[in-house]
């Protein structure tokens, strides 16, 4: 049983528990109120122990899946996600999380089970040396062997996983570990981590090269990431833009950094970026790297991306600084506290003909767009997403997008506009991520309306957290994106592969019927008139919804710039459909 | 460019693990990585050598110090150091060339350390060309068995900060010093 002790009077008084009682109440303390977990044998005494603790735990129904909660409910909150699983291949099923979370730079805190300390080695039942697994998925990772170590592991993890460059950390306590008792002493247990410097800021002569080549460029861009909502700078990334006049790309995992309203925002960049805004950036003169990485699917060919720019780079982790693009001026440090130096130093300019000469560059973009297109009475997914949005736009709406073709459709034609209303895996590009993650967010945020968007491959990576949406009772709206393909692979197919469609087709179930066996009131729509009253309705039902939008099998995400190509050289949608729709 | 890095990290378990595998994970190439003890019991000195141009140095840098139990990383490869291999070397020594080997090892100031009818084990401790220069020199009688401990590298001066306390996350360099080989 928990006392009702004040904490101030539990901290002067060390007191005798076990690693598994003292586990949830530094949970607890580090202000976990869900965790995202799986029982198994060798985490059975922590279980054991959850009655005690006012933490909620959610049964998943594969530890995969916890990972993607934990992730999901640590992105749409900028709180530290919990997943918690039992040794060996609960472990295990871990990882795709982790990694997940580690190229994201998400922070989460998954605590694994492991066998008894004298077991160690002896490839016990269920061992695995996940600490070993996981040491290059985690930004750290703890081995536990005894109860008078977990306190101040736990409060270790949680500082490491939130601060600096956020990042995964697990922590593997074996059975003994949090079946012996120790004394507990909070204040006692303070983080010990001499080698860990997350706080570092660049040097004042930086800040001036910064600002020299800022005053003097005549055509910058800003290349706004998932650094800006990490570090929650919204507001003075836009004070930036508007006080300097300069233009603002953003990278997948930067959409809701930078306002999709905004006149300054030019939109996605990158592989299925706008053409205009890859030509922007090829023709950039200053490039203002701001919290991204210049990941492949956002430079193309490295050797003639924005080879006529300066770049200025403000990242948090020095690894990341001439990584893949050389940078004239890094500054290293938070981006928030960067900005807050420059800001009161920079000028404003006049950009208006820097600015015309992009909009120049749209050129027949806006023929081109499949939204401007004449009805074909197709069902595309374009337009699903494009009516998604302006049914749910109006809302504080978060939408989880899982990978491939549905993500970028949803990346190009979803304008958010907040911060943490997309929750998409970039880095890694899991497959599966999006209805778990989606849980997570709608744990984190249960006031908020979360949408799942995925394909049908994705959904039947991890469909059988369906379950665990209807023994919580959440209300997550998923909008199956069904064209019965593999659909971005078939599109590399159909590009590069001469449509030679090699197992990606998909025979699939009937997804509304498969939705109502799990007692999610579930619709088919097929024609785009069905579309906006399926999404009123699934806002109006006081429950899950699943929507199965049967959309056009062979449709294609352009623009598109072939893997290794260089940023400008984009496959345009064929000059034939723009032609008709000239002609009409 | 061959850089060499001492790296002081914390004396715990599955640390040198950590190094290792940032190396092969990011496909940076360790010529050669020494571990050992230092005047302080919680911490360890590692002099590790890479190939690697200026940009991935500091990028090598930025990694160690990723690494949590990392505690201080010091690039010493256009510092002035002291810079030492050793190696022991078993020579095939049969009666006519007993003399030749022993002299040459003379030559090196190098010393035997072991006799056996039909082999000489010769230590000797150096930088590594010396070493290599020896090798050659040897290699025409039989190189029967060859193992090197990689090399050991300290700044010269008082300017080295010695290791880190695991205290504190303060580690100021001090002063460049004056100092003559010796």
């Amino acid at each position: 049983m928990k006392d009702n002790t004040p904490l101030t009077a539990k901290s002067m008084t060390a007191k005798s528990m076990t690693g598994a009682s003292i586990l949830w109440e530094c949970l607890e303390r580090e202000g976990v109120k869900t965790v995202f977990g799986y029982p198994g044998g060798a985490i059975l005494p922590a279980y054991d122990a959850l009655k005690g603790s006012k933490i909620h735990h959610i049964l998943v129904r594969h530890e995969q899946g916890a990972t993607h909660m934990a992730d999901g409910y640590a992105r749409a909150s900028g709180q530290v996600g919990v997943a918690v699983a039992t040794s060996g291949p609960g472990a295990t099923n871990m990882v795709t999380g982790i990694a997940t979370a580690m190229l994201d730079s998400s922070p989460i805190v998954c605590i694994t089970g492991q066998v008894g300390s004298k077991l160690i080695g002896s490839d016990a039942f269920q061992e695995t040396d996940i600490t070993g697994v996981t040491l290059p998925i985690t930004k750290h990772n703890y081995l536990v062997t005894h109860a008078s170590e977990v306190a101040r592991t736990v409060r270790e993890a949680f500082y490491v996983a939130r601060s600096g460059r956020p990042g995964p950390v697990l922590i593997d306590i074996t059975k003994d570990a949090q079946q012996s008792t120790c004394e507990f002493d909070w204040e006692a247990a303070k983080p010990q981590l001499p080698g860990y410097r997350p706080d570092l800021s660049p040097e004042p002569k930086e800040y001036e090269q910064a600002l020299d080549l800022i005053h003097n460029a005549k055509r910058p861009v800003i290349l706004a990431g998932h650094g800006i909502i990490i570090s929650g700078a919204m507001a003075e990334v836009r004070e930036f833009a508007e006080r300097t006049g300069i233009p603002v790309a953003l990278t997948l995992l930067g959409i809701g950094a930078f306002p999709a309203g905004h006149p300054l925002n030019l939109g996605m960049m990158g592989m299925h970026g706008e053409a205009w805004v890859n030509h922007t950036i090829q023709e950039a003169d200053l490039l203002l790297a701001f919290g991204m990485r210049f990941d492949d699917r956002v430079t193309g060919n490295l050797k003639t991306y924005a080879s006529n720019a300066k770049k200025i780079h403000i990242e948090i982790d020095p690894a990341e600084i001439n990584k893949n693009v050389k940078v004239d001026v890094p500054l290293v440090g938070d981006l928030r506290e960067v900005l807050h130096e420059l800001l009161p130093k920079v000028e404003s300019i006049d950009r208006s003909e820097w600015l015309d000469s992009i909009d120049k560059l749209k050129g027949d973009a806006a023929v081109r767009d499949i939204q401007n297109l004449p009805d074909s009475g197709h069902l595309y997914a374009a337009h699903v997403i494009n009516d998604l949005w302006r049914e749910t736009r109006d809302g504080d709406t978060v939408v989880v997008t899982d990978v491939g073709q549905h993500q970028m459709w949803e990346a190009q034609y979803y304008k958010h506009e907040k911060a943490r209303s997309l929750i998409t895996s970039g880095g890694l590009g899991t497959m599966g991520f999006a209805l778990p993650a989606a849980i997570g967010a709608k744990v984190a945020r249960p006031e908020a309306d979360v949408w799942v968007v995925c394909g049908d491959g994705g959904f039947q990576m991890t469909l059988c957290e369906l379950a665990t949406i209807v023994q919580e009772k959440l209300k997550v709206n998923i909008a199956i994106i069904n064209n019965g393909f593999l659909g971005m692979v078939r599109q590399w197919q159909e590009f590069f592969y001469e449509r030679n469609y090699a197992a990606t087709p998909l025979l699939n179930p009937d997804f509304a019927k498969l939705g109502e066996a799990y007692g999610i009131r579930s619709m088919t729509v097929t024609e785009r008139s069905q579309a906006v009253p399926a999404v009123r309705a699934a806002k109006e039902h006081d429950g899950p919804v699943l929507i199965n939008f049967r959309v056009e099998q062979e449709d294609t995400v352009y623009p598109m710039v072939a893997a290794g190509a260089s940023l400008h050289e984009m496959i345009r949608r064929p000059s034939k459909i723009v032609e008709t729709a000239e002609d009409e | 460019m061959l850089n060499t890095y001492v790296v002081y990290v914390e004396n715990k378990p599955g640390v040198l693990t950590r190094v290792a595998s940032l190396f092969r994970r990011r496909a940076f190439n360790i010529d050669s990585l020494t571990v050992g003890r230092t005047e302080k019991p919680e911490v360890s000195r590692m002099t590790i050598t890479v190939d690697a141009d200026v940009d991935q140095a500091k990028r090598i840098e930025a990694n160690l110090y990723k690494l949590l139990n990392v505690l201080l990383v010091e690039n010493i490869t256009n510092q002035p150091a002291i810079v030492r291999d050793l190696a022991m070397i078993k020579v095939a020594a049969t009666h006519e060339a007993r003399s030749h080997v022993l002299e040459l090892a003379g030559v090196f100031r190098a010393r035997v350390v072991d006799v056996a009818p039909e082999s000489l084990t010769i230590e000797i401790t150096g930088a590594e060309d010396k070493i290599d220069g020896l090798l050659e020199v040897l290699r025409p009688y039989g190189v029967l068995e060859m193992v090197r401990t990689g090399i050991v590298a300290m700044r010269r001066g008082k300017s080295s900060t010695g290791a880190p306390g695991t205290n504190s996350t303060d580690h100021d360099v001090a002063e460049e010093d004056v100092s003559h080989s010796v």
